[in-house]
């Protein structure tokens, strides 16, 4: 053992387990070949514009719409999402009801639903003829094939989230807590603005980035639903797929990067609204 | 306040927590609640704080029926075992919560909440922490934030769940005096629950010693501790020998001291012959140059005020464990092997449950 | 002290529960519980015959075929990815770590339609290494290897992310202890390490492969769409879909939903069953 530790370079620690060099080299190798390059593909392909090109692409009034579309859509999404997603996380954790564990289960559907499935219920759900869509209708509501109909698939997609980051929280939450805040006169409602909403904030917040960031890059659930009219209900990663059509490589690699930012900030945000959360659970 | 707590149950599922009890705190007393885990000590504090219903009974503030009342209108301090600290607010704003969450036409202004805060940290010693919160505190200060805090909205009684029971020994003898001044100077009425008999002797004025549910003896700390109703309080308050012996016609010769046989419900002591326990404090036993029980001292514990010897006697199973004032000890010069006489000033004898 | 604790008395009215339950359940049957019911409903809605003519047609057999196939190279391939990298960031301490968990996770937030644009401009005919490609008459985008890429890709996490956790809160004393009693490395880890993680592999293998059948953007830029060649099911389901023949597109994307509900199910019971043996977070 030894000769290992001898042999083990200044970046890692040393360990009597083998298998270091296998096992990290198939990673990067894989990591490398399947991730990094392609993605360095497509900087590299956006790269062969001049800025000024550039810039021109990814802030045509088509492309704005589109950013308009596909971010107040997902943002629209992901507060009905936080709002409902809450309730459902409360309801699950704190009252039992029949069809408890029916719903506990289903709530991951959209993880595993493939999502042009997803789409055509949605739109045959939602068209005018369609369960609910005739009801809509009534009440003078088009939701199939206006930016609404991209709201609809956006909130499928992005349910499991809050649910899911929101649910731990409120089981670990000390019940003594609340007890203490009802002992001191505090109403249900005052506690749970004061006490349990901050509380559970910032898990929440976590699961509203995620389920913005999910549903900004959302593509199969979408375009069903959407009627996908330039200006008007076309989502950015549609347009990429029409550019490529066009045989616009570089276009629509200019919009992928511009899509990669965003999403690279949104994961930076998410990584503080973790660190944060945790900050506040392990206070003590 | 004066709380009348009559006839109260209360089953979780299948298991009864407390069963039929009836208990009674004056307005300005410090009472322990005292029993060992599973008691039902806690369960009866919550029902009094109004966390949880009981199925029988009755609960009086005052002769006015409590059990109507919400847990937020019982005008009750509670101090929760682990503090429940909220740990998102500062001190300042854990002790304002009380007087912030008031309903509005009762609500004060946040001068006089200010005010009232302050004065309350600076009671309990901690207006230069007021900006910190709980996670930066140490357990005794937490402790006294979450007393403040009970304390800002003005209770009419004050109840406490092991108060002191996740400190260290020297902070835990520190808080309990300054409650117990605390009380006497607020004029409040307060219950605490203990399982630390050392705790209860000292602080409280009536110590009530629960078990399974029910109430074994209410008494002021020297009643409860000299003159123990049950085998029960004996065993758990102080040491105690338990003599195993015969109850001959209601009575028993220990060591040469008669000792009349007792039940614990006031019935009928068994007539004839009957097997029975002899309770005799380790300090009640006495060391003397003649006497009709011989016993051997197998063990020597010297160090300190008091020191302790084990004995053996024979049909006595358990050591017998005896205490004597350090200079008795040094004058008779006992060492381990050595064979004495022993007999005992007091002793109660409980016949043996069937 | 009391062994459990009702908390009635500072609960909410039973009217604001029913209320509460009453909502939340509109809100999953909207979106979760109708959208499955319709894709049942018009499958069926011709017919058990229609339905089974649909999925047996040649065009939807080889649809199925395929996806088949591209699970069949996409989950071992990402099951040998996902256990060498859980070993390597589990098992050993090393300088970058978190960067690296950071770079796995990233196809997880990157748009299933900037998976596909990836491959084509790498590979495609105008792409990176394309002409090259052209010349040695290797075509990789708009057939099979393409969509396996693609699918890899989007997939890729699953595993990994699955067993790094679990891994990393068993730590490394048993594979020592294993060792120091002259295990060799692979006994190690067919004897000691396999069987602490089965439950946690086959939780990310059951989630890996509901993505990996079901995956469509991504799919959908490298296919090129060629019927009953590059066609996967959900590809074909919207090709069904959009020659308005929405019996046979729902009668296929039944399938599709029947695997869904079959991996919730799988799913539900391993968390309820071995809860303990999988990594301690969800999402």
């Amino acid at each position: 053992m030894t000769v290992v530790a001898a042999r083990t370079p200044f970046w890692r620690k040393p360990s009597v387990l083998p298998g270091f060099g296998l096992s990290m080299g198939l990673t990067l190798l894989y990591l490398g070949f399947i991730v990094l390059i392609p993605l360095a593909a497509m900087i590299l392909r956006a790269a062969g514009l001049s800025w000024d090109e550039f810039v021109g692409v990814v802030t045509d009034p088509r492309a704005l719409a589109a950013y308009r579309l596909s971010f107040g859509a997902s943002f629209v999404a992901a507060v009905v999402n936080i709002v409902f997603g809450v309730l459902t996380a409360w309801v699950l954790v704190r009252y039992e009801f029949p069809g408890k564990r029916f719903v506990e289960g289903l709530v991951d559907l959209p993880f595993a639903l493939p999502t042009a499935v997803a789409g055509i219920a949605l739109t045959a759900l939602f068209a005018e003829n369609g369960w609910v869509g005739q009801i809509l209708a009534k009440a003078g509501l088009k939701v199939a094939f206006t930016p609404l109909g991209v709201v609809i698939a956006l909130v499928f997609i992005g349910l499991p989230f809050v649910v899911r980051t929101v649910q731990p929280v409120l089981q670990d939450l000390d019940k003594e807590v609340e007890e203490a805040a009802a002992s001191l006169g505090a109403s249900r409602l005052q506690t749970f603005r004061h006490i349990i909403l901050p509380a559970i904030l910032p898990a929440a917040l976590t699961g509203f980035a995620l389920a913005f960031a999910r549903a900004l890059g959302e593509y199969g659930s979408v375009i069903f639903i959407a009627g996908n009219l330039p200006m008007k209900s076309e989502i950015v990663p549609l347009l990429i797929i029409i550019k490529l059509e066009q045989f616009d490589y570089a276009g629509a690699a200019a919009i992928g990067v511009a899509m990669l930012t965003a999403a690279f900030v949104l994961l930076f945000m998410i990584n503080l609204l973790q660190r944060w959360s945790r900050s506040r659970i392990g206070a003590f | 306040m004066h709380i009348d707590v009559r006839n109260v149950t209360k089953r979780f599922d299948s298991f009864t927590a407390v069963r039929n009890l009836t208990l009674d705190v004056r307005q300005g007393e410090l009472v322990a609640l005292l029993g060992p885990s599973g008691s039902g000590k806690t369960t009866l504090l919550r029902i009094i704080a109004g966390l949880e219903h009981a199925n029988e009974g009755q609960i009086l503030f005052d002769g006015d029926d409590a059990v109507a009342r919400h847990v937020g209108e019982r005008r009750v301090g509670f101090v929760f075992q682990h503090y429940a600290l909220f740990r998102h607010m500062t001190v300042f704003e854990n002790v304002a919560f009380g007087l912030r969450v008031a309903p509005a036409e009762r609500r004060m202004s946040n001068t006089d909440i200010k005010n009232r805060v302050m004065s309350l940290l600076s009671l309990v010693q901690l207006d230069r922490l007021a900006a910190r919160y709980p996670s930066q505190l140490s357990g005794g200060q937490r402790q006294r934030v979450a007393l403040a805090r009970a304390l800002a909205i003005a209770p009419l009684v004050l109840l406490l769940d092991e108060p002191f029971g996740a400190l260290d020994a020297k902070v835990r003898k520190e808080l309990r005096r300054w409650l117990r001044r605390l009380h006497d100077d607020m004029g409040l009425t307060s219950i605490f629950v203990t399982h630390d008999q050392e705790e209860a002797l000292e602080l409280a004025d009536r110590v009530v010693v629960m078990n399974q549910g029910a109430i074994e003896q209410i008494g002021t700390p020297d009643e409860v501790y000299n003159t123990p109703a049950t085998p029960f309080v004996y065993e758990f308050l102080g040491n105690v020998n338990k003599i195993p012996c015969t109850i001959a016609n209601g009575a028993v010769n220990l060591w040469g001291l008669a000792v009349t046989a007792e039940t614990v419900d006031g019935a009928p002591v068994p007539a004839g012959s009957a097997a029975g326990f002899a309770y005799v404090r380790p300090h009640d036993i006495e060391i003397v140059a003649e006497g009709t029980q011989r016993a051997i001292v197998r063990h020597v514990g010297a160090a300190g005020p008091t020191a302790r010897l084990e004995l053996e006697v024979a049909g006595v199973h358990a050591p017998v464990e005896v205490q004597l004032i350090r200079q008795a000890f040094l004058d008779l010069g006992l060492k381990v092997g050595q064979t004495v006489a022993i007999t005992a000033r007091a002793a109660r004898v409980f016949p043996a449950r069937s | 002290m009391a062994p459990k604790r009702t908390f009635a008395p500072i609960a909410e009215s039973p009217k604001i529960r029913i209320g509460l339950v009453l909502l939340s359940l509109i809100y999953i049957l909207f979106f979760l519980v109708l959208p499955v019911v319709v894709v049942f409903t018009e499958a069926f809605s011709r017919g058990f015959a229609h339905y089974l003519e649909a999925v047996t047609e040649p065009d939807a057999q080889a649809a199925i075929k395929l996806t088949l196939l591209v699970a069949a190279i996409a989950v071992p391939a990402n099951v040998v990815f996902g256990v060498a990298a859980s070993w390597a960031i589990a098992k050993f301490d090393f300088v970058g770590k978190s960067f690296l968990i950071t770079l796995i996770d990233l196809p997880f937030s990157v748009s299933p339609v900037i998976s596909g644009l990836i491959y084509v401009l790498m590979f495609g005919g105008q792409g990176l290494i394309g002409p090259w490609l052209d010349e040695h008459d290797i075509q990789i985008v708009y057939a099979v290897p393409g969509i396996v890429l693609a699918t890899v890709f989007v997939t890729f996490p699953f595993v990994a992310r699955e067993l790094i956790p679990l891994m990393q809160e068993q730590g490394a004393e048993e594979e020592e202890a294993a060792r120091s009693l002259g295990a060799s490395g692979w006994q190690t880890f067919w004897r000691v390490t396999l069987p602490n993680i089965k439950w946690g592999l086959l939780y990310g293998v059951l989630l890996c492969n509901a993505r990996a059948m079901g995956e469509f953007g991504a799919v959908s830029v490298v296919s090129g769409h060629i019927r009953g060649f590059t066609n996967t099911m959900p590809l074909h389901v919207e090709i069904l879909y959009n020659e308005y023949n929405l019996p046979a597109a729902f009668a296929v994307a039944s399938l599709l939903a029947f695997l869904a509900l079959v991996t919730l199910v799988a799913k539900g019971i391993l968390e309820l069953r071995y809860g303990h043996e999988l990594a301690p977070v969800h999402h």
